[in-house]
């Protein structure tokens, strides 16, 4: 499989660790099924990046999931979380919406969906960690712009439009900061439930 | 999808018979064939690419197509009777093939391929009809086309007919076989394989006489090539086998697919069955000129070109020789060869540089489920070392294309993807 995807490693690295591209996101070890929607919704032009649309325009779905899979599978370290130069009070605010969201603006917490270690769950929901600020904040805007869609319900959508500009900075930034966990394994199908429903995880 | 060879052997007679014989089949032929038959035909004609918006319901239509004169958004060819055809009859249907016009008579836009559908049978014209009346209706209205003045009005089309369009189905050649007469008929109809692969003037037409000798598809900036001249595609050279292996897989011992040509083999060419794509081999392989232009010159000062060449051989070596081969043999099938590979070497070199570029995989197929790829290189290589080792493997190891300028990759970084 490893020479069937050397198309996409220039991007992405060897064992999809990432590379030193801050918007190329780490593959490595995220759940099956959430891999296989992106390149799902990449080979449909419902999530937009001209140079994987492209490339995945006629390829078979199993093949898709097999490509999924095998990204998943992979285990290489997570990288050092980098420095980061944002204000103490940011960090702080980072921290408040990831483990405790927001009440009173409606925003749960992210790791009410994203677990409580932000290692996800199987099978649509990925992990926080290894993700480099600027690829959240892109991922976040590109939500609130529509121009990145989920099955629906899409409910990391409604999510991401009651962000303001602020808030993105402060979790991009936290999440960055976050030192790697002992296991990085997303939890079990219905390890925990759900705010409120999300299509990526309903199969 | 397999046909059965009876179908199969019907479709011939068809295609061979006097039309009396025509109205004898139709009659004899029980619903369910028909309809299986008119996908079969569907197929062959590709209608689902264009008739089908992304995610959108089958054959609903609205499928954006960029033209140099603005866009054109394909029609509902399902039978629902307010947005689609559903009131339509096979008459209707059988004008819109043949005539290129509505059933009102209104002229229709050579974007729907009717030059070449025209050469389609009555018989298969009314097979493809029965079959599109048995899928479901999907009620979507169809989208305006977004066109310039003065391209927006249609009495224009009337200009390209009568310097493009000769009305009329396809006349057997007694001279030839049948198969190879089965090849001329699927490749110059139904297929219309012409409308990518002929220079394509500024009125948007392909006139007979340059019929199959390559053009720049506008819009999409992918050259297809000439299918007449061993230079280019011309498949003169091939064994059949190749060739078929090539169309109905989407690899071959001597080259792959990509870009506009995998979506052909993806929707439609990997569905023929084996006696047709054998047919068309037969036919592609013998239009191919035997004798063919001499080589483009090169545009480059010899110095020039010599540098160039020697940084391209450092950045093959070190990006591209772990999967072509040091020598530019490949592994074929699933990594083409370079050396001899009449696609690269072709006087455009706007494929050559696209694939640098952007990289591809060929389509799945049922005979290629699970294609290896070819990453992009626009992020990892200045447009020097594009030009560099385009150049490079344009002519080395007795490739005889020319050399290609910083420039022409610069351009082509622009060029859309989808
Ligand atoms: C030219 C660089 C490039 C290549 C080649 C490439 N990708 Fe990507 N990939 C990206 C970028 C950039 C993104 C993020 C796009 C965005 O902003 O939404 C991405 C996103 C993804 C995602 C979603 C990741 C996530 O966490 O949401 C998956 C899965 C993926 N790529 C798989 C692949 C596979 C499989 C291939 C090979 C067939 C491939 N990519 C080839 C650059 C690339
Ligand atoms: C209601 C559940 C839910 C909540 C709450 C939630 N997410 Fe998500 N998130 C998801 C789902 C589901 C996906 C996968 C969507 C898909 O299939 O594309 C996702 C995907 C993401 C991604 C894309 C990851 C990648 O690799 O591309 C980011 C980034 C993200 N979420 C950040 C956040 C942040 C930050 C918060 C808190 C402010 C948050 N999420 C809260 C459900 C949630
Ligand atoms: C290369 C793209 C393309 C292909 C392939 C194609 N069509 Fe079309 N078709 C079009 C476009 C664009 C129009 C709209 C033309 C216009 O409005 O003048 C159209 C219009 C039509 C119409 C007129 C319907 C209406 O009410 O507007 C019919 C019927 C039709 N196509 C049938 C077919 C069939 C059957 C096939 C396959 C054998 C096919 N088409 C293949 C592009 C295509
Ligand atoms: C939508 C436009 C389009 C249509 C329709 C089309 N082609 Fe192509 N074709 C291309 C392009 C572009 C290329 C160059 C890319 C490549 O080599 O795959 C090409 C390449 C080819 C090649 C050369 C492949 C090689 O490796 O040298 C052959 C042979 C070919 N086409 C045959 C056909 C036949 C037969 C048909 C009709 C059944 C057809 N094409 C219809 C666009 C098209
Ligand atoms: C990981 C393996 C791999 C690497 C590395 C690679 N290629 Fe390719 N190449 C392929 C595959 C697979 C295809 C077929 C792609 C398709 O059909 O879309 C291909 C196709 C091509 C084609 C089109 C061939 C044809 O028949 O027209 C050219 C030209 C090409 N490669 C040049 C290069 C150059 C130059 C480099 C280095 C800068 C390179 N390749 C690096 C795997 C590779």
């Amino acid at each position: 499989m490893a020479a069937r995807v050397e198309a996409c490693t220039p991007c992405h690295g060897k064992d999809g660790e990432g590379t030193s591209d801050v918007y190329f996101p780490r593959l490595a070890g995220k759940p099956a099924g959430y891999l296989y929607n992106q390149l799902l919704a990449f080979k449909n032009g419902r999530r937009k990046y001209p140079p994987m649309n492209y490339l995945l325009e006629y390829l078979a779905d199993p093949y898709l999931q097999e490509m999924a899979e095998h990204f998943a599978e992979q285990r290489p370290p997570l990288p050092a979380s980098p420095a980061s130069d944002v204000s103490q009070p940011v960090m702080q605010q980072g921290q408040a919406l990831v483990t405790r969201g927001d009440p009173a603006r409606q925003i749960p917490a992210c790791g009410s969906c994203h677990g409580p270690n932000l290692t996800g769950m199987e099978p649509g929901i990925p992990g926080l960690l290894g993700l480099r600020p600027n690829y959240v904040s892109a991922q976040l805007g590109a939500w609130r712009y529509g121009t990145r869609t989920a099955k629906a319900p899409d409910c990391m959508q409604q999510v991401a439009a009651r962000l303001t500009e602020a808030d993105v900075t402060a979790v991009a930034a936290y999440l960055a900061s976050r030192p790697a966990p002992i296991n990085n394994a997303p939890g079990q199908k219905g390890a925990y439930v759900l705010p409120f429903a999300c299509g990526s995880q309903s199969d | 999808m397999r046909v059965p060879s009876r179908i199969l052997g019907l479709a011939l007679l068809s295609l061979l018979a006097a039309p009396t014989a025509d109205a004898q089949q139709q009659k004899s032929e029980a619903g369910g064939e028909i309809v299986k038959r008119g996908e079969y035909l569907a197929r062959a004609g590709d209608c689902i690419a264009c008739h089908t918006a992304p995610e959108g319901r089958a054959f609903a239509g609205g499928r954006a197509m960029p033209t140099p004169f603005g866009t054109l958004f394909s029609s509902n060819i399902t039978p629902d009777r307010d947005t689609g055809i559903g009131k339509w009859s096979a008459d209707d249907f059988y004008i819109t093939m043949h005539r290129g016009r509505f059933p009102d008579g209104g002229l229709i836009y050579p974007a729907m391929p009717f030059a070449s559908y025209t050469k389609v049978t009555r018989a298969d014209s009314d097979a493809i009809f029965a079959y599109l009346k048995s899928i479901p209706p999907v009620n979507q209205k169809n989208r305006e086309h977004d066109l310039r003045f003065p391209y927006n009005n249609r009495q224009l089309i009337l200009g390209w007919r009568t310097l493009y369009f000769s009305e009329g189905e396809y006349k057997p050649d007694p001279s030839k076989s049948a198969e190879w007469n089965r090849g001329a008929y699927l490749v110059e109809g139904l297929g219309h394989c012409g409308m990518c692969h002929s220079p394509i003037n500024a009125l948007g037409g392909t006139s007979q006489s340059d019929a199959f000798k390559g053009g720049l598809i506008p819009m999409q900036n992918w050259y297809a090539p000439s299918l007449t001249s061993n230079r280019e595609a011309g498949l003169g050279d091939w064994s059949i086998k190749d060739i078929v292996d090539l169309l109905k897989t989407g690899v071959s011992a001597r080259g792959v697919v990509y870009g506009p040509m995998a979506e052909v083999v993806h929707n439609s060419l990997q569905y023929l069955t084996d006696e047709d794509t054998k047919a068309m081999a037969v036919y592609l392989k013998s239009i191919a000129e035997p004798a063919s232009p001499p080589p483009a010159a090169t545009k480059l000062p010899t110095s020039e070109s010599s540098l160039l060449i020697s940084l391209g051989k450092t950045v093959y070596d070190a990006r591209c020789a772990s999967c072509h081969g040091a020598q530019g043999e490949g592994k074929p099938p699933h990594w083409p060869p370079l050396a001899n590979n009449q696609s690269i070497e072709m006087e455009s070199a706007v494929n050559a540089i696209r694939m640098v570029l952007n990289g591809g995989y060929p389509p799945s197929t049922e005979g290629n489920p699970r294609p290896y790829g070819m990453p992009p290189f626009a992020g990892l290589l200045s447009d020097n070392e594009v030009a560099a080792v385009v150049s490079y493997i344009r002519t080395a190891w007795g490739n005889r294309g020319a050399p290609v300028r910083a420039r022409e990759a610069n351009e082509l970084r622009s060029a859309p993807l989808n």
